[in-house]
């Protein structure tokens, strides 16, 4: 059976729905635009019409900068609950049950969060633009908005930065144990990516078109690379049988029989039982 | 103890639905389940019984696809159960689990919705309202799943193992922990799949539904005990025998059951009562009768004595693996 486009988008419309009808999910697509809406303003509208071209360069990379970290944190958060959170619920065993590939289930987990979350940096991105022609005092912080490699940057990178916390996020929970520990580990590991990027920001690289481009495609390797390797580390045995499992309770549960060896599912992301890497 | 019997022929018709040949599952050096044998003939009701920690729930893992077997081999729904046929042989089956995971924050419809599609099927609608109105959900379509007691979510869990129409449906003890009427419900249902001509395999440690639901039974400690149709195990593992009671206690049994031809053997079962091992209980029953008149002795009955399946499984089930050191 090859990969199915349709089983895919199942996947992924579900993870929609569920989204929609998440606290927590909803909560934090409210919070963070405001967030990364409100500073970026902020900047912009602090630069008087007397300020020099060079500073307000500055002043709008840093804008880029904030406007890049909402599409990659938010993804880290909620894919780094994907594959525990469904664990835990016990409805990965189900989905594990039908002819679903693992491909598409990441891909269709991957697309859930990358929709909303390149959405909201777009539109956090248009607002900004349409304030900043609107409102702005200084003509120039609307010239520097409007630079190639700033629009090129935005566009690519948001997408590219959210698909390095997916896979990072994923790749974790798909060996975590618990949902908080996930989520720390996917925050944390969404930052590595937005160090370049703030480098490229800060003007110790001088944004150009090629510069972005070529980030771009690194970027986007090693979105590949990590998806693979996501790929490979998800091992329906061990989601079913490891530690975090909502297993079958071994031998009924409550009752230790005097005399039993029971053997303790270990925490964390190593399992050695089967031998898996 | 009776040994291990295998090979228990299912009623003949079609390729078999499961084929499983000396199946084992460890888990490290804990045994899940070893050297298992058996075959299910297409639209069997194969019940799988076995105590806490028996193996069943990793059997039904392992034959559908979800871990892979430490050595053996079979075969499901006419497919070699091998790490590359995963996608086809799910295709073909379903699995309800012992907890049916359904996602909380969908409605019923939702969920099917998600399995319908993960089965490749394009117009889902007609089969969901099929499978619904199979289980009688119908009219709580739309309501969200986490508002669902414990019986209409197995409910649930049983439409979604309907959606893909599959030839082998494995249920993980579907009525645990449900109260006797949605537990009943829940057994109508399985009935209702026999005569679609489903196979289903069915773990479960309640013995009468098995009885009652099963036309072929294993009974699995760790290794598989005994296979076969339910009053077939019940002949194998006890002898035939006539309970007598009396009104009063016999003054010399021994000398009356002794000296009626066909007894082989008898025992005291409380003061006025006696269990005695006969040939052919029904026609022994006039004869031992007769003996016990003329001898005087006040009959109150005279019955063939009836073993359960429960009396086969616990004379069966004798150690416990759980304590059991591996
Ligand atoms: N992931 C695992 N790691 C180690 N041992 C396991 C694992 N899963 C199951 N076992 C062991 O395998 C044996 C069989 O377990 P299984 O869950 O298949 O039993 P069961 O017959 O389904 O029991 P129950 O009636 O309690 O559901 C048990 O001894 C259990 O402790
Ligand atoms: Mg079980």
């Amino acid at each position: 059976m090859k990969f199915s486009v349709g089983r895919m988008t199942a996947v992924l419309r579900k993870e929609l729905r569920e989204y929609r009808r998440s606290p927590f999910i909803i909560g934090t697509m409210a919070v963070l635009p405001l967030v990364f809406l409100v500073e970026p303003l902020v900047i912009i509208f602090r630069i008087g019409p007397t300020v020099g071209a060079a500073a307000v360069d500055k002043a709008v990379g840093s804008t880029f900068l904030l406007l890049l970290i909402a599409p990659a944190l938010l993804p880290a958060v909620i894919a780094a609950y994907s594959v525990v959170g469904e664990r835990e619920q016990g409805t990965l065993e189900p989905l594990l049950t039908t002819p679903l590939r693992r491909e598409e289930l990441l891909l269709g987990k991957a697309l859930g969060v990358v929709v909303p979350a390149v959405g909201m940096g777009y539109i956090l991105f248009a607002v900004i633009q349409l304030c900043a022609r609107l409102f702005a005092s200084n003509a120039l912080v609307v010239s520097a908005l409007g630079q190639g490699p700033h629009i090129i940057a935005e566009v690519l990178f948001a997408p590219l930065l959210a698909g390095w916390s997916i896979w990072v996020g994923i790749g974790i929970s798909a060996r975590a144990s618990d949902v908080r520990v996930a989520q720390q580990l996917g925050t944390l590991s969404s930052l590595p990516p937005l160090a370049v990027v703030a480098l490229v920001s800060f003007d110790v690289f001088t944004p150009s078109v090629t510069l972005a481009v070529v980030f771009a495609v690194i970027l986007l390797i090693a979105d590949i690379v990590l998806f693979r390797i996501v790929s490979a580390l998800f091992d329906r045995e061990r989601l079913i049988t490891g530690a975090g499992a909502q297993k079958a309770p071994a031998g009924g549960g409550d009752v230790i029989p005097p005399g039993a060896v029971r053997r303790i599912p270990r925490v964390g992301g190593s399992d050695d039982r089967r031998g898996h890497p | 103890m009776v040994g291990i019997t295998r090979g228990e022929d299912p009623p003949a018709g079609g390729s078999p639905a499961l084929v499983v040949d000396h199946l084992t599952k460890r888990f490290g050096e804990r045994l899940a389940f070893e050297d298992v044998s058996f075959t299910v003939a297409p639209g069997e009701v194969f019940g799988f019984l076995g105590p806490n920690g028996a193996g069943k729930t990793t059997t039904v893992r392992a034959l559908g696809t979800l871990i892979a077997p430490t050595s053996g081999s079979a075969s499901v729904a006419g497919i070699p159960l091998t790490s590359n046929n995963g996608p086809e042989i799910r295709q073909r089956i379903a699995i309800m689990p012992e907890n049916p995971g359904l996602y909380k924050r969908l409605t019923v419809a939702e969920n099917l919705q998600l399995f319908a599609g993960l089965y490749g099927q394009r117009n889902p609608g007609p089969r969901i309202a099929e499978a619904l109105e199979s289980v009688n959900l119908t009219a709580r379509a739309r309501d969200l799943c986490g508002n669902l007691s414990k019986g209409l979510r197995q409910r649930v869990g049983l439409a979604r193992a309907l959606l893909n129409e599959p030839a082998v449906m494995f249920l993980d003890e579907p009525t645990s922990g449900l109260d006797p009427v949605a537990a009943h419900e829940v057994l109508d249902l399985i009935n209702g799949l026999r005569q679609r001509g489903v196979t289903v395999f069915l773990t479960t440690h309640r013995l009468d539904e098995a009885e009652r639901l099963c036309d072929r039974v294993a009974i699995l400690n760790t290794t598989l005990r005994s296979v076969g149709r339910p009053d077939e195990l019940r002949e194998r593992l006890f002898s035939r025998s006539l309970v007598v009671e009396t009104l009063a206690p016999l003054p010399a049994p021994d000398a009356i059951f002794g000296s009626t031809t066909g007894v082989e053997s008898w025992r005291p079962e409380g003061p006025s009562s006696y269990v005695l091992t006969v040939d052919d209980p029904r026609n022994m029953a006039p004869h031992v009768t007769r003996a016990l008149v003329s001898a005087g002795a006040d009959v109150v009955s005279i019955t063939e004595s009836q073993h359960s399946l429960e009396d086969v499984y616990l004379q069966l089930i004798d150690d416990d693996p759980e304590a059991a050191a591996r």
